[in-house]
């Protein structure tokens, strides 16, 4: 048990944990002490100053986010003292950031608009002097403005962790700056963490919200269609400021209608869809000693990318089956636009995403049909949101509606996709069913749900034991990769998210995203596993109708279910402007 | 008696600028548990007008290095290095390698600036990562270079240890006289003279209407008139200037050092000299900004480097107000 000590905070007295900083036991208290440099998931770097208090007894202004409490402590977070320290430091950082509001996705929560309207800021006190730095482009994803940067070094740090370390710092002093590493061994694989993690959208997802609201303005002779991603629905609440984890299914249907799209369907559909081809792939590679064990999962397009580019000798490993939002546009290009009779053509898929290494994915060619994309454009949680705000569509107040059928039912197993585990938990329901044909007494896999980065286990099948690993975040898959260089049988089926807990902490989900957010939006999502009728994919009449639609043409079946992966020699890089 | 015994007997403190007790760091190291610990004598010095260590290196080598062997041999598994700036590398490195002979040791040439005095940014330059601060605790003396415990002392607390252990102390300390000073140079006195004393002492006491900045070439404080009666504290330097000195002119002379030095971690630091360059560029200063700006710079700051640099500027905007 930690120690419990004694501190006064703002002349409340406090009891707090041992060991934890001043900033964590005022967030715990209640206390907002403002911050930009500081977040969980990466190492206290104290760069920014803005959450500097007085301590009794201290002549200098310490900064809490590394500051450990120490008994009888009495601390003040908004004295004259700090306030005007804290207002110069906002200034001069404002003074490196410059502002681009009218286009920004986090202009509805902004925290330095926030903290300018708390401590009267004079935003412009000084010149602005970054103007002339550059945008440096990473593939169709995502975007480093330089020209907006705080140098709190958030991305870089994360990017490290992620294994990537695509992102350094050149220089020193005021001319210190955060570029892309340009040595043709490191590439970005467009997760996105760096955006998550940037207090001040300098580094961001390459925005598609414009041509989405042309598309919607001026519809022509289009037909509209959104897709939602499985986690957006207990994440996308939070930019209404709703508790962490609030499941908004209905509403966030609702209010896509609102914008203007004349379908919404649910990307858990095409989950089913691609546990359904993953497990039958998973069973013939375990039925069929020539193939290739173990099998990965690849819904996960930057984990994709790392292996094409930083393990190519692994892309066998890789399933072949398509992700589920590219799934479910197949399947509404072609069985779908079939029953409602329209040109595909006609059809704008647009998918909702938690991600913005989905911008990617849609683009890669390897995903189309006919020369065509199937996913025409990829929003983020962000993005949405900030459509939302715009438009003036509350997200609170709306009437919920279902999704669009008959693309619409899913199974619980659907649902868990956005969850670390969710995927290989989805696929073992339907490979147990697959490989035992009896069934399952239990079909929750407890072992490889949570937030922890590396998760082992081993279940039964017939009278097989399956090794399984589980990772999220790419810095653990390259430990797992390691050790199968190793030991190439170490595991069966190895499930690989490139984000922290999976889809629930995409690189496009809302700012900030917090352990504790986490935990929350992935509780929800296994909420509504439990609460499904039917859990498991294979069980989903809908998917299966679609499926065998589809296998009647081989080639059709193959080219709207599999892909195909390639080795990356050289680095895509980046661009700048 | 030990040499910590003698050392806090003598009441020595470091001569590094921090006026830290050499015994009381010196018990805390020995107190740290490991198999390994490091040694360094800090030869770094990069504030201008400031050359003591020079002087030390160059007249008194013999002794510096008999004060790090006398810690090598008092701390058990320990290997010394000796921290030298570029050009002090240079010129003595040679000459130092051979008094060393076998020792446990090693010269190492600093790659970096002014902030590589800065005892963790120092340790990070020799791990060739980069040259800035981090966060302390922990502290060097806990976890140092390469993880281990780690002593960083200057050349003159060195200097002074080979005396101590010799009985040779006698409360002196090294002041280093400059600019406008008629005898520059390096000069041992008592350690409780005043500055007027030292001044008159070596001769150095101008004819004409002069201000000091003591305790550091840039970082130092301005002191004239009354304050003169004061002893010098921080590294020793004494800077003589004649009051006809372009006092703009001046702070942008340490403006434009620390703009090259810094490190460029923190804020109030990094935008912090940015916008004082700024404001004393421009045509009329805005004394009030300038002055918000260094003191929270020297309150927020991340390390010495951003606390300390206010203290001259201030000092001198004080001097300006009576004059
Ligand atoms: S998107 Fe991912 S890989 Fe690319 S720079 Fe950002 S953190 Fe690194
Ligand atoms: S891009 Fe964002 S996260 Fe990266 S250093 Fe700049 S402000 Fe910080
Ligand atoms: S884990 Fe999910 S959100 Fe993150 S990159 Fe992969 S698919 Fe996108
Ligand atoms: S005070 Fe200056 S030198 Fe020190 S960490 Fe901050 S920016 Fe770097
Ligand atoms: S949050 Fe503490 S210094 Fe940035």
């Amino acid at each position: 048990m930690p120690k419990i000590i004694n501190i006064k905070i703002n002349n409340k007295k406090i009891k707090a944990q041992e060991g934890d900083t001043i900033l964590e036991t005022a967030y715990k208290a209640g206390i907002e002490i403002p911050h930009l440099c500081f977040h969980p998931d990466t190492e206290v770097k104290a760069n920014c100053r803005v959450c500097v208090v007085e301590i009794k007894g201290r002549k200098d202004l310490p900064t809490s986010c590394s500051t450990k409490i120490e008994e009888g402590m009495e601390i003040k977070t908004e004295s004259s003292r700090v306030a005007k320290a804290r207002k110069i430091n906002l200034e001069l950082i404002f003074s490196e950031h410059i502002e681009k509001c009218g286009t920004c996705p986090m202009n509805f929560n902004c925290k330095l608009l926030n903290y300018a309207k708390k401590y009267n800021l004079k935003i412009t006190r000084f010149k602005d002097r970054k103007k002339n730095r550059k945008v440096y482009k990473f593939g169709n994803a995502v975007e480093l403005d330089s020209s907006q940067c705080i140098d709190c070094r958030n991305c870089v740090d994360i990017c490290e962790q992620q294994g990537v370390g695509f992102l350094k710092l050149k220089n020193k002093g005021h001319k210190i700056e955060v570029v892309p590493v340009d040595d043709g061994k490191h590439d970005c694989v467009y997760c996105g963490q760096c955006a998550v993690h940037c207090p001040v959208t300098a580094i961001q997802e390459q925005l598609n919200y414009n041509e989405i609201e042309k598309d919607l303005k001026n519809k022509k002779n289009k037909i509209l269609v959104a897709q939602i991603a499985p986690s957006i629905r207990t994440s996308i609440g939070e930019m209404f400021n709703l508790p962490y984890g609030k499941i908004m299914t209905g509403q966030l249907i609702s209010s896509l209608r609102a914008l203007g799209f004349d379908y919404v369907f649910d990307v858990n559909f095409g989950a089913d869809v691609t546990t359904i081809v993953e497990a039958e792939e998973l069973a013939e590679r375990l039925k069929n000693k020539n193939f290739v064990l173990p099998m990965f999962t690849s819904c996960c397009p930057a984990w994709v990318k790392f292996v094409e580019f930083y393990y190519p000798e692994f892309i066998p490993n890789l399933t072949t089956s398509r992700s589920p939002h590219i799934h479910l546009a197949g399947i509404i290009k072609t069985y779908w636009a079939k029953k409602i009779k329209v040109d595909p053509k006609k059809i704008v898929v647009v998918s909702i995403m938690p991600c913005t290494a989905k911008k990617y994915e849609s683009s890669r060619k390897e995903l189309w049909l006919n020369n065509r994309p199937l996913v025409d454009s990829v929003l983020t949680t962000r993005e949405l949101g900030y459509l939302l705000h715009k438009h003036k569509i509350d997200l609170t107040k709306i009437k919920p509606t279902k999704s669009d059928n008959p693309l619409g039912e899913h199974s619980g197993a659907g649902a868990i996709y956005g969850a670390s585990g969710g995927v290989m938990e989805s696929a073992l329901r339907t490979a147990m069913f697959l490989l035992n044909k009896e069934k399952l007494k239990s079909i929750n896999f407890k072992q490889i749900r949570g937030q922890q980065g590396i998760k082992k286990a081993e279940v039964k099948v017939g009278n097989r034991n399956l090794k399984l690993a589980v990772s999220n975040g790419l810095g653990n898959a390259k430990k797992i990769l390691e050790e199968l260089k190793q030991n190439p049988r170490e595991y069966d089926y190895v499930e690989i998210m490139a984000c922290p807990g999976g889809c629930i902490g995409g690189g496009g989900q809302p700012i900030p995203t917090t352990p504790l957010q986490r935990i929350k939006r992935a509780e929800s999502l296994y909420q509504i596993d439990k609460k499904k009728k039917i859990r498991e994919a294979h069980k989903n009449q809908e998917a299966k109708k679609a499926m065998s639609w589809l296998k009647k043409d081989k080639k059709l079946a193959s080219q709207i279910l599999h892909t195909k992966y390639h080795k990356k020699n050289k680095p895509e890089g980046f661009k700048i402007l | 008696m030990d040499i910590i015994t003698r050392i806090r007997k003598a009441n020595f403190l470091g001569r590094g600028g921090a006026n830290f007790s050499t015994a009381k760091k010196w018990e805390m190291f020995k107190n740290e548990k490991m198999d390994k610990k490091y040694i360094i004598c800090n030869a770094s010095e990069g504030e201008p007008d400031v050359f003591k260590d020079e002087y030390l290196i160059a007249n008194f080598p013999e002794e510096i290095i008999n004060g790090i062997k006398i810690a090598l041999d008092f701390f058990s598994n320990s290997q010394a290095y000796i921290y030298l700036r570029k050009d002090l590398y240079l010129k003595f490195g040679l000459k130092l390698k051979k008094i060393i002979k076998k020792e446990k040791i090693k010269l190492f040439k600093e790659t970096g600036g002014y902030l590589c005095g800065e005892e963790t940014t120092l340790i990070s330059s020799m791990e060739h990562q980069r040259r800035e601060p981090k966060i302390k605790p922990p502290y060097p003396l806990q976890k140092g270079l390469k993880g281990k415990p780690t002593l960083i002392n200057n050349v003159e607390t060195f200097y002074y240890i080979s005396k101590i252990a010799k009985q040779e102390y006698k409360k002196t300390r090294f002041y280093c006289i400059s600019k406008d000073a008629k005898k520059q140079g390096v000069f041992e006195l008592p350690i409780d003279w005043s500055v007027k004393k030292i001044l008159q002492k070596t001769k150095n006491y101008p004819e004409y209407d002069f201000f000091v900045q003591v305790g550091g070439g840039a970082c130092g404080k301005i002191v004239f008139g009354k304050e003169l009666n004061k002893s010098v504290c921080g590294t020793g330097a004494i800077i003589v200037y004649n009051v006809k000195q372009d006092l703009i002119k001046l702070m942008q002379k340490w403006v434009n050092f620390y703009i090259n030095e810094n490190c460029g971690k923190c804020v109030p630091c990094r935008e912090g000299f940015y916008r004082i360059r700024e404001i004393l560029n421009s045509k009329k200063i805005d004394w009030k900004l300038l002055k918000d700006i260094l003191e929270v710079m020297k309150e927020t700051s991340l390390c010495g480097l951003g606390t300390s640099a206010p203290t001259a500027f201030l000092s001198l905007m004080e001097m300006m107000k009576y004059r």
